[in-house]
């Protein structure tokens, strides 16, 4: 069951927040978060990096598409 | 790297005004990973780029847990035994990271600008009521930030002549004696576990009602580290905006050109509090060294598992390899990737907060007093001395 992640590059600021708990799953280029794979197997630390966005620029999904992070 | 060579003595000098020292411009071009020379602790690196800065900061082979009880490399005299958020790597920083991202991300933020604008409001109203001259310091810099961390963690506002007298003691360099400033960082303790008690008996939904309950029902924090998170909020919630309301303020209506262009463009706000964070360096000296886990190749140099590193984040705000005429102010750069508010796991918790309430002092100060300007010659307008952070003792102004 992949989970998928979304990064809105357009509300990222380059905190560096999620690459640094998660820097096999997130990479910063030319200064905003990507993922590395938009699909991945279930990991904690892309919740985790999810709930610690300070802008909430990444959102986690199941594969039936409900939010796992951040929580509202 | 030459080799051989004496640390350079670090702080270069005691901070003047709101100026970075030239010795910073000058390792940036020559020397970027530096050894420098504390005044406690020894020797370690100093690293001046925007590059190697960012690299310090988010790479995990530097750790700030390494330095909890070390004799590190540093500007104040104490040993810090403390562990707060700022002095834990992952995956404990993340643990205790998470419970207040919440209560600070952008939307929950910008839920508060209204609450912020109301307070502006009425504090600006008591200094039209007042007449000038006015201290904006006493006026505007500090009530604002205490107020809205306050109402955020839960603190009672009535209280803030104590606990304003110990942060002003704990964020100390010289100012106050080691033992004077280890007996401040006490009573905010002291001061923090009464509040947690309190919620104990009555459960609140207050920033420090969620960490109560984090650690009661989940057991996701110690006690030690709920009550040092309370302090640490607290003290750095108010005392880095407060005094950089004074500074960004002071700046504006020392360079009038910018001042007008914000008059005349009051969209310009939100890009200019940008700027001012970039510009206007908040800290006397590079602190909070990190640890290199391992050797480390950063600048040109290998940095030995074991060193201490130091960072300069208005250095690295300066780097013309990032910033094009990095030491003038201009509202209108097309990009402004400043690292004011660090950068990594550390990245400051409270950046929206402070961002929103820059945003809100500097647009209702500019709105409500077109003809403001310093009430005493600039050379009279004085610096507070020996403190962590650069801020005025007091900013008069008349209108
Ligand atoms: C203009 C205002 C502010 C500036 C320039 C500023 C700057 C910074 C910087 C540079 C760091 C990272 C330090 C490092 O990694 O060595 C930091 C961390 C932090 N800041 Fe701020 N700050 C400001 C306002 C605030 C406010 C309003 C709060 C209120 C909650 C706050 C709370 C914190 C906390 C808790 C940390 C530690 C975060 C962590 O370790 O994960 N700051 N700040």
């Amino acid at each position: 069951m992949p989970w998928r992640i979304d990064v809105d590059r357009e509300t990222c600021v380059g905190s560096g927040m999620c690459t640094a708990i998660a820097s096999n799953r997130f990479v910063l280029v030319a200064d905003r978060a990507r993922a590395v794979d938009a699909t991945v197997e279930p990991d904690e630390a892309v919740l985790d990096a999810a709930e610690s966005c300070p802008m909430e620029a990444i959102v986690v999904r199941d594969e039936a598409g409900r939010v796992l992070a951040p929580e509202r | 790297m030459t080799t051989g060579q004496q640390p350079r003595t670090y702080p270069f000098g005691e901070a003047d005004r709101l100026r970075l020292h030239p010795t910073y411009a000058e390792l940036r071009r020559s020397e970027p990973v530096t050894r420098v020379r504390l005044p406690h602790g020894g020797d370690g690196w100093l690293a001046t780029r925007y590059t190697d800065v960012r690299t310090v900061l988010s790479d995990p082979r530097f750790s700030r847990a390494a330095t909890v009880g070390a004799d590190v490399p540093r500007t104040t005299p104490l040993v810090s035994r403390d562990t707060n958020i700022l002095t834990m790597d992952p995956p404990d920083h993340t643990r205790l990271r998470k419970l207040v991202a919440k209560a600070f991300t952008a939307r929950r933020t910008e839920m508060l600008r209204p609450r912020a604008e109301k307070i502006v409001g009425d504090l600006l109203d008591a200094v039209e009521a007042q007449g000038p001259p006015v201290d904006l310091i006493e006026a505007l810099a500090l009530p604002l930030p205490i107020t809205l961390i306050c109402e955020m963690l839960g603190v009672p506002v009535e209280d803030r002549v104590d606990f304003r007298r110990w942060s002003d003691k704990a964020l100390a360099l010289t100012a106050f004696a080691p033992e004077e400033i280890v007996a401040a960082v006490e009573d905010l303790r002291d001061y923090i576990a009464g509040l947690v008690a309190q919620r104990r008996e009555h459960p609140t939904d207050d920033v420090l009602g969620t960490l109560v309950q984090a650690r009661d029902e989940g057991d996701r924090l110690t006690e030690a580290e709920l009550v040092n998170f309370g302090v640490t909020l607290l003290v750095a919630g108010h005392e880095t905006t407060a005094n950089q309301i004074g500074n960004f303020v002071y700046t504006l209506l020392t360079e009038p050109e910018h001042l007008a262009a914000l008059r005349t463009t009051p969209d310009l706000v939100p890009a200019a509090v940008e700027e001012l964070l970039r510009i206007v360096p908040l800290g006397g000296a590079a602190g909070f060294a990190r640890i290199a886990t391992e050797d480390v190749e950063i600048g040109g140099v290998t940095v030995p598992a074991g060193d201490a590193v130091l960072v300069s984040m208005p250095s690295a705000n300066r780097d013309d390899a990032v910033f094009t005429h990095p030491e003038l102010i201009d509202f209108r750069r097309e990009t402004n990737p400043h690292i004011a508010f660090g950068h990594g796991v550390h990245h400051c918790v409270g950046a929206q907060l402070a961002r929103m309430e820059l945003q809100v002092a500097l647009s209702a100060l500019l709105q409500r007093f077109p003809a403001l300007e310093l009430a005493a010659p600039v050379e009279e307008i004085v610096f507070k001395k020996g403190r962590l952070v650069r801020g005025l003792a007091s900013l008069p102004v008349r209108w």
